[in-house]
């Protein structure tokens, strides 16, 4: 009853042969969403030396880029939402909750406004110093709630600070006509992922590396204070350094591809239950969980109604409300402080 | 040596320790006991860095706890806390590796795995370890975290009540692996208890607190008697010496206590007149 997936509540230990299967598999569904699309490139072709220029073009500038953008926005997503519910301690936040993606936007439309020409690295760089004002916002309130606060009241205040985050953006945006650009921001999209307006997420790896290497720092963190402290953890610099990865990480998935919801909430969560979250173990699967999600999310948006196409978005997002629901009934409340 | 002198720490204008000294000899078994609110907790979390002092000055075995390196401190003295509840999905084996954090610093070795064992043998967790934390009764989550402060294998072990949770069998083990590691390992043990007769029937040192200052310190002998119960946790009760260790009677209702109280004294009386 507590567990979806280990009724004896035993760890499942990940045998050595799973995680290159699992490799395997986005792998082969990367492959599969290479060959989606409206143009007609068929994998043999390319195999046999057989494809125009154009269908070279196409493959290169377009599909690669936009299969390698949704698999890297993917795992930062998920990674993310892990990172930041490990600190936290809290099974219920993620970036999109708590006010990290909607500062991140504040900060991407002040850019817009002030500096239009600014090259995107710049205004990536606004907004991940957003991000990172918004989460330290976000962390100094939940600091000073009573500690016999409720879990609940954590995300809750994530989400109103979210919700006032989100409201002054969008009343700048609509005085200064900028409602649809602040839309096209929010709303995830991988359609406009073309070569040259993706390569920022390559930012993402380099936060996976930053987070495996200090796994066990945030691991001893989520502890809690006073646990960290006494095994001679300094748990502020963890603290700092952990949410400054969530803020990059966030901030560059936002700008580069839009807020995809509930990815950070439900991969992690998935994953947490089977494997636990000693984040040594369970990043790689968190890492892979999340990019072939939003894989699979993608794939039904852009074949649900084919020609067209539905921003993933709002795949991920009915499927992950879902999803999450589902998490809530199963799942026993052992999640009392 | 536990040294504490001139500690003050207060929340808010309410002075919750006030101007403490004392001195912990090295080895044995210390327990702090009093009433609720008397500030032993804060003394407690003040000597392992958890909580800073506002005035005064602590060191254990030498080390300066507000000045000394994080990771050295990490190795000297390790703390459990009251308050074990857990948010997160840890194993009990993850729980317990992390012991070894300080030494290791995540990376374990053949060394840190065996004593990883070892601690969860020590506390009968062997059948429970690669289940999760949060699934697990307060008790067994008790017994995890002292698990991991084995682990941790650090000199002096402080821990703040350590029977909560307990039922009476598994409160007498922890005793007894207490006092293993004191009187077998050379720990030096200081814990906050709240039954003064497992204080007493365990402890060698005791220290005596009330209202934030400490008012006795002694053996379980030199300093459990109606005089100081009735002084620190406003209880009137008789204290019997029953295997050479003072157990005080508070378990009844007021009336008996009264009686035993009055039958103490009239004992005491009759020796008095005896002796004459």
């Amino acid at each position: 009853m507590t567990s979806l997936v280990s009724p004896a509540g035993v760890g499942i230990r990940p045998r050595g042969w799973m995680l290159p299967l699992a490799v395997l598999c986005l792998v082969v569904a990367s492959l599969v969403s290479l060959f989606v699309g409206v143009a007609d490139l068929h994998p043999l072709d390319f195999l046999r030396g057989t494809a125009t220029d154009d269908q070279w073009l196409n493959l290169m500038a377009s599909r690669i880029p936009r299969t390698t953008a949704v698999l890297l926005a993917g795992s930062a997503l998920a990674l993310s939402g892990m990172l930041m519910q490990l600190l936290v301690r809290n099974k219920f936040v993620e970036p999109g909750t708590v006010g990290t993606s909607e500062s991140a936007a504040a900060g991407l439309l002040a850019v817009t406004l002030l500096w239009p020409a600014a090259p995107l690295a710049v205004k990536m760089a606004i907004a991940v110093v957003f991000a990172l004002a918004g989460t330290a916002l976000f962390l100094r309130l939940v600091r000073s709630l009573p500690p016999t606060t409720s879990l609940i009241a954590v995300p809750l205040v994530g989400m109103m600070l979210a919700g006032m985050v989100s409201a002054a953006t969008t009343f700048v945006a609509h005085r200064l006509d900028l409602l649809q650009t602040l839309g096209v921001w929010m709303a995830g999209d991988f359609s406009g992922v073309l070569r040259g307006r993706y390569e920022l997420l390559w930012l993402v790896a380099g936060v996976f590396v930053a987070v495996w290497f200090f796994a066990d720092r945030f691991t001893v963190a989520s502890l809690g204070e006073a646990h960290a402290t006494s095994l001679g953890l300094n748990h502020r610099q963890a603290m700092r350094l952990g949410l400054a990865l969530v803020s990059v990480a966030s901030a560059v998935c936002l700008v580069v591809v839009g807020n995809i919801a509930f990815v950070g909430l439900v991969v992690p969560n998935l994953v947490s239950m089977v494997l636990g979250d000693r984040l040594r173990r369970s990043l790689p699967w968190v890492a892979l969980a999340g990019a072939g999600f939003v894989l699979a999310c993608d794939l039904v948006a852009r074949t649900i109604n084919f020609p067209y196409e539905i921003p993933v978005g709002t795949i991920a997002g009915v499927v992950g409300a879902a999803v999450f629901l589902v998490l809530l009934w199963k799942r026993t409340p052992a999640v009392s402080r | 040596m536990i040294e504490v002198s001139g500690v003050t720490k207060a929340y808010a204008r309410t002075v919750v320790v006030d101007d403490v000294t004392i001195s912990l000899q090295p080895g044995g078994i210390t327990s702090i006991v009093g009433a609720n609110g008397a500030g032993k907790s804060t003394l407690l979390s003040m000597i392992a860095r958890l909580v800073g002092m506002d005035d005064g000055h602590i060191s254990v075995g030498g080390l300066d706890v507000s000045s000394a390196d994080p990771r050295e401190l990490a190795r000297t003295l390790g703390i459990l806390k009251q308050e074990n509840s857990m948010p997160l999905r840890l194993t009990v084996h993850d729980l317990v590796s992390f012991g070894r954090y300080p030494h290791s610093r995540g990376r374990l070795g053949p060394d840190d795995h065996a004593i990883v064992d070892t601690s969860i043998h020590t506390m009968d967790l062997d059948e429970l370890r690669d289940r999760f934390l949060d699934e697990m009764s307060g008790g067994q989550r008790q017994r995890a975290f002292v698990a991991m402060l084995l682990a941790q294998d650090t000199d002096y072990l402080l821990l703040d009540e350590p029977l909560n949770n307990l039922d009476m069998a598994h409160a007498l083990a922890m005793l007894e692996r207490l006092r293993h590691a004191a009187d077998a390992l050379g720990k030096t043990v200081v814990m906050v208890v709240h039954d003064i007769n497992f204080a007493s029937a365990w402890s060698d040192h005791l220290v005596a607190m009330k209202d934030g200052r400490v008012v006795a310190q002694g053996s379980p002998r030199e300093v459990v008697d109606s005089a100081m119960l009735n002084h620190v946790f406003g209880v009137n009760c008789a204290v019997s010496v029953e295997g050479g260790c003072p157990i005080a009677q508070y378990y009844m209702p007021a009336a008996r206590r009264t009686e035993l109280v009055r039958a103490e004294l009239a004992h005491a009386e009759q020796s008095r007149t005896d002796a004459l």
